[in-house]
């Protein structure tokens, strides 16, 4: 028997459920350099960085470990780690 | 109640009007044209208040319908041959959404060679597409079939477009009388849309991408909705004949002289029309016609039973499928077990179908005439 | 940004993915109250699959052709119901500037109330990074791939700005995600009420398709403005502006040095390639600064 569907698959909630944390090959540390500016914030592909307390905080349930946000970081404060 | 002399094109502009979508899109292609160009002199008249949007392409016309009927409005447009062909893949994608847009087709012969006359080769090009399909015999159907037709679609347990198909030329273009219905009856019997609305509080997705794990499910559904639609059809078509006086069979198929007759045949269309009249002018008694006035879904039981008493069958068909025939004549065979089913295929690109020709294929019938015969 | 933009973690893009970092900053400016029209894409891919979505705002996928023309329905239907809402229709480059090209010239030339978005990462990479007309010259793509009878793509890139200002649309823009406060501003624009239809080209270097680690992906945007392999400027009411002036343009190689997919234009005999992308660069460096009133 096919899996139940919605009417016509029609979706209305975003499942924040493909956690992507398997896949990373290395993750970002940040540092205690961080000012809390933004950007690494504007520049994530997975929108998985927040400020929070004025520190940048990296939900790695869902960072691939791109490390654009290292890259991106005006103030260097951000180092990519081999992930364990 | 008005009665005006139309032709069938423009009786069913004025259905379109009744019914009020929202949005109109649609590009012109013969022997459509007539249709769109009397919407856009009531737009322009202030007569049919809608968003007119003259679209670049076929393709285009049904997506622009796709995207409004999506955001919840109802919507309508016209095309043939070519048109809906170039929209092919934008008809799965509105029927997968279950988006009851409705579209008159006026049925043309698709190129090569290049035709602009009559054959039913461009919708039945669709049948597939998980559109309900419904044939009429004459520009007041065509003109009682546009009404019903948004009722159907709409219906929640349907949820599916419809296209409503008329000859071209021999009923696009041909003028007869035809019953206006009154503006309140029908907003009494097809009140506003109701169908799932944009709303910026609760948003959704729509048209997500399914993969194997799920796709099938899709499709059946989309199965189980167009076998729902007989029965929505039925009561429709009962309801309307309430309000109007005017029904058309079970609304799935209409018999004609079949209570004495011996020998049946099946076809649909204006071809109907034809039919009718040769046998009353020819007081001929042991032929019955079976009109099948929706061929999506396809009501299989029904056409059973009507064939129920009969030696033998005939399928007329302005359509071929090279290489195996003529696609409906497959489709009744399936239905009728051991009995012999004469193949005819007729009328193509315009071909004319004269009462010669019908009374031919009647002799045919009755010699259970075996192969395919060209008319 | 995730949740407050309507563009929700969890979605299957590639890692470094540019499209996702345009989309995110592009519905902050937007808001909630926004249809997006999605034609068949990396985005839409990465983003649909049924049960899921990582779409916080209303969302419509067709086909690949017809964002626009699906885009110009919902507009109609919005206007219709008297709601008030942004309409952004996005797709790739091939569903602008190839496949797409009719439909967005219908929905221009009808003056349909849509802001239009070409998320351009210079290939069909949904399908495996094949050549588009938004291709750059000389760039790898499997089906334009170098060889001893090819230098890879020898076209040049389909000027789809010229295509789209010549429909005398009110407003038509180049953007970048390297340059994300210029992108937003933009949409900022593009979104308002009387410059509908609108455009916004946003080059998006992809790390897969362009051969590169996914962390320089910013980095490789800003480059292509630096180079002037990107020029950032915007058509506003006809009047043309350059927004990120570059006083001196670093050499194109720079620029091509960073990619795979130009790594054979660094063998010998094809100096020549760079040679005419260097051209190419300065004559529209020059065509552009002439637009815009400068010398």
């Amino acid at each position: 028997m096919e899996r139940k569907i919605t009417k016509a698959g029609v979706t209305s909630k975003p499942t924040i459920g493909l956690k992507k944390s398997g896949w990373r090959t290395f993750r970002p540390i940040i540092t205690e350099n961080c000012k809390g500016c933004g950007i690494c914030v504007m520049h994530c592909p997975e929108g998985c960085i927040r400020i929070d307390n004025k520190k940048a905080k990296v939900d790695y349930d869902y960072c691939k470990g791109c490390l654009i946000c290292a890259n991106v970081c005006a103030f260097n404060a951000i180092n990519g780690e081999v992930e364990k | 109640m008005t009665k005006k002399i139309l032709e069938g094109s423009h009786a069913i502009a004025e259905a379109v009007k009744l019914c009020d979508p929202g949005v109109v899109a649609a590009y012109p292609i013969t022997p459509q044209t007539h249709i769109i160009e009397r919407l856009s002199e009531m737009v322009a008249d202030g007569e049919f208040k809608t968003k007119f949007s003259r679209a670049e392409s076929e393709h285009s016309a049904m997506s622009i319908c796709l995207g409004a009927q999506a955001s919840g409005i109802r919507t309508f447009t016209a095309s043939a041959s070519q048109g809906v062909a170039l929209m092919h893949e934008v008809l799965y994608n509105v029927s997968g959404m279950r988006l009851p847009v409705v579209m008159a087709v006026a049925n043309r012969s698709l190129a090569s060679p290049l035709n602009i006359w009559c054959d039913w080769s461009d919708t039945f090009a669709e049948r597939d597409s998980g559109w309900m399909q419904f044939y009429c015999e004459s520009a007041q159907e065509a003109f009682d079939t546009i009404i019903q037709a948004y009722k159907i679609a709409e219906n929640p347990n349907v949820s599916l477009p419809a296209m409503v198909c008329i000859d071209g030329f021999i009923l696009s273009h041909v003028y007869e009388p035809v019953d206006i219905a009154d503006k309140k009856l029908v907003r009494k019997f097809l009140p506003e849309y109701r169908g799932r609305k944009i709303d910026f509080d609760k948003p959704v997705t729509q048209g997500a991408w399914a993969g194997p794990d799920y796709f099938q499910a899709f499709k059946r559904d989309q199965h189980e909705a167009m076998r729902n639609a007989k029965d929505v059809i039925r009561r429709t078509n009962s309801e309307f004949k309430r309000i109007s006086g005017r029904g058309y069979g079970s609304g799935l198929i209409e018999t004609y002289n079949m209570e004495s007759a011996d020998y049946a045949i099946v076809t649909m269309g204006s071809l109907c029309g034809t039919i009718r009249h040769v046998i009353k002018e020819k007081n001929i008694r042991d032929m019955g016609l079976v009109k099948i006035k929706s061929f999506r879904p396809f009501p299989i039981g029904e056409i059973k039973k009507a064939l129920n008493g009969v030696k033998s069958i005939g399928v007329l068909e302005k359509n071929i499928s090279p290489g195996l025939g003529g696609a409906l004549c497959y489709e009744i065979r399936g239905l009728t077990r051991k009995r012999s089913v004469s193949a005819f295929v007729g009328g193509l690109g315009g071909r004319d179908v004269k009462m010669e020709d019908i009374l031919n294929v009647f002799d045919d019938i009755r010699e259970e005439k075996r192969g395919l015969i060209w008319v | 940004m995730g949740v407050e933009c309507g563009f929700y973690q969890g979605s299957t893009n590639c890692c470094g993915c540019p499209e996702t970092i345009a989309v995110r900053n592009i519905l902050e400016v937007a808001g909630k109250k926004t249809v997006v029209v999605n034609a068949t894409s990396c985005l839409e891919i990465v983003s649909s699959q049924y049960p899921h979505t990582s779409w916080g705002v209303n969302y419509i996928h067709g086909a690949f052709e017809n964002a626009s023309a699906i885009a110009s329905g919902v507009s109609l239907a919005l206007e219709n119901m008297g709601k008030k809402g942004n309409v952004i229709a996005i797709a790739g480059d091939g569903g602008t500037l190839d496949i797409g090209l009719q439909a967005l010239s219908g929905s221009l030339e009808r003056g349909d109330k849509i802001c239009f978005v070409c998320l351009d990462n210079n290939a069909y990479m949904n399908t495996g990074i094949q050549r588009s007309s938004a291709t750059p010259f000389g760039a790898w793509t499997t089906t334009s791939p170098h060889g001893r009878f090819s230098i890879g793509k020898e076209e040049w890139k389909k000027p789809i700005m010229e295509i789209v200002s010549s429909h005398r649309t009110p407003y038509s823009a180049t953007a970048s995600i390297g340059f994300i406060t210029d992108l937003k501003e933009k949409v900022r624009k593009a979104l308002e009420k009387g410059n509908l239809p609108s455009f916004i080209h946003v080059e998006c270097p992809c790390p897969l398709g362009w051969k590169f680690d996914p962390s320089k992906t910013v980095e490789i945007a800003k480059l292509a403005v630096e180079t002037g392999m990107w020029i950032l400027y915007e058509i506003d009411n006809g009047n043309f502006r350059i927004t990120k002036p570059v006083e001196k343009r670093k050499p194109v190689k720079e620029y091509l040095r960073t990619q795979g997919r130009f790594s054979h234009l660094f063998k010998s005999g094809n100096e020549g390639v760079i040679k005419k992308i260097q051209e190419q660069v300065d004559s529209e460096w020059g065509k552009l600064l002439k637009l815009s009133g400068q010398k």
